[in-house]
C-alpha cells in the first residue's frame, strides 16, 4: 500500500514570515504587532527542562542587547500559558532574572506547523530549537534549527543581526566570522569591465571577485 | 489579555495606555513613547482595549471613551 506522507512546507529565507496570532504569557500577540522592529522567532522543547532555562536565562540577559538593535524576543513551545507563567516565575525565583519577553503557549501546534518547528525525527510532539529572524517588513532573514540537545549561542544570534543591519545600511556583505567594527565585503563585479576596475580602486583586494573595505 | 482583566477593567499597563491617551497621544507609536512599553504591547493592548470599550478608533487615531476615562487615576 502506498505509503501517505502529509508534506509540511518550511518558511524559507526571503519569504514574508506567515502570519499568526497566538496566546503568549503578554496576552494575545499577531505578528503584524511587531511590524517595524526587529524580531526573533524561537522555539523551545519545553518549560521546566534543563536546556532550556539556560537558554532562557541567557536570552533575558541579553535582552538589553537586542534591545539596542531595534530586535524584539518572542519565545514559543507546545506548552500551555499556565506553565510558560509557572516556569518564568521559577525561573525568577531560583535565578533572578526576570524574563521580559513575551512566550507563545502554542497547545494547538498552529504556529509549529507553520513554521515547521517540529522535526519528527528528533522529537514528535516537542518543538526543537528554532530561531527565526524577521526583519522590521516581516520578511524571514536568517533560520537556524538546533537540535533539542544544543542550546544555542545568543552572541550568533546578536552577530547575524548585526550582520543583516550592516548589510542593509551598507549594500554590502560580512565575512566569515565578522564582527561589528571589522572589513566588510564589496559586492563582487558583475560585468568583466567592473572586474578590471575593481582592483584600481582603494579597496583591500585579494583578487577582483574579494574585496573588502572599511565603514 | 494582557490589558484588560477578565472583567472588562484594565490592568496597570492599560492604565499607562489610558493615561498616555488622556495626555494626547493618539498613535500607537505615540502611546509606546508616553507609556515606555514595547511597540507590540501597546498595538495588542490597544486592540484588547477597544473590544472591552475603554478607547475607540478613529480617523485621527485612538481615543478614551467615557468608560475609559472612568479609569484615568
Amino acid at each position: 500500500m502506498e505509503e501517505i506522507r502529509e508534506e509540511i512546507r518550511f518558511p524559507r529565507v526571503g519569504e514574508v514570515a506567515p502570519s499568526f496570532e497566538a496566546v503568549t504569557t503578554h496576552g494575545t500577540l499577531r505578528l503584524e504587532d511587531f511590524k517595524g522592529s526587529w524580531l526573533v522567532l524561537f522555539s523551545h522543547p519545553a518549560d521546566f527542562t534543563p536546556v532550556c532555562t539556560t537558554e532562557f536565562i541567557a536570552f533575558s540577559q541579553a535582552y538589553p542587547e537586542f534591545q539596542k538593535r531595534g530586535a524584539e524576543l518572542l519565545g514559543l513551545s507546545v506548552d500551555s500559558v499556565s506553565s510558560h507563567i509557572a516556569w518564568a516565575r521559577n525561573i525568577q525565583e531560583k535565578t533572578g532574572v526576570k524574563v521580559p519577553f513575551p512566550i507563545i503557549a502554542d497547545l494547538s501546534k498552529e504556529v509549529s506547523i507553520k513554521y515547521g518547528m517540529i522535526h519528527p525525527g528528533e522529537s514528535k510532539t516537542e518543538t526543537i530549537r528554532c530561531v527565526f529572524i524577521i526583519d522590521p517588513n516581516q520578511v524571514i532573514r536568517a533560520i537556524l534549527y538546533y537540535p533539542l540537545t544544543t542550546g544555542r549561542n545568543i552572541s550568533e544570534i546578536l552577530r547575524i543581526i548585526d550582520a543583516l543591519q550592516t548589510t542593509d545600511k551598507h549594500g554590502v556583505a560580512t565575512p566569515a566570522n565578522w564582527q561589528p567594527g571589522e572589513k566588510v565585503i564589496v559586492p563582487a563585479p558583475t560585468t568583466l569591465e567592473e572586474a578590471e576596475e575593481r582592483l584600481k580602486e582603494e579597496y583591500e583586494c585579494v583578487d577582483w571577485y574579494l574585496c573588502k573595505k572599511s565603514i | 489579555m494582557a490589558c484588560v482583566t477578565p472583567e472588562g477593567k484594565p490592568t496597570e499597563s492599560g492604565k499607562k495606555m489610558l493615561s498616555a491617551l488622556k495626555s494626547g497621544a493618539t498613535s500607537p507609536e505615540e502611546i509606546a513613547k508616553a507609556t515606555g512599553l514595547p511597540l507590540f504591547r501597546v498595538r495588542s493592548g490597544l486592540r484588547d482595549m477597544t473590544k472591552a470599550d475603554l478607547v475607540r478608533e478613529e480617523e485621527d487615531g485612538y481615543k478614551l471613551t467615557e468608560k475609559g476615562e472612568q479609569f484615568i487615576e
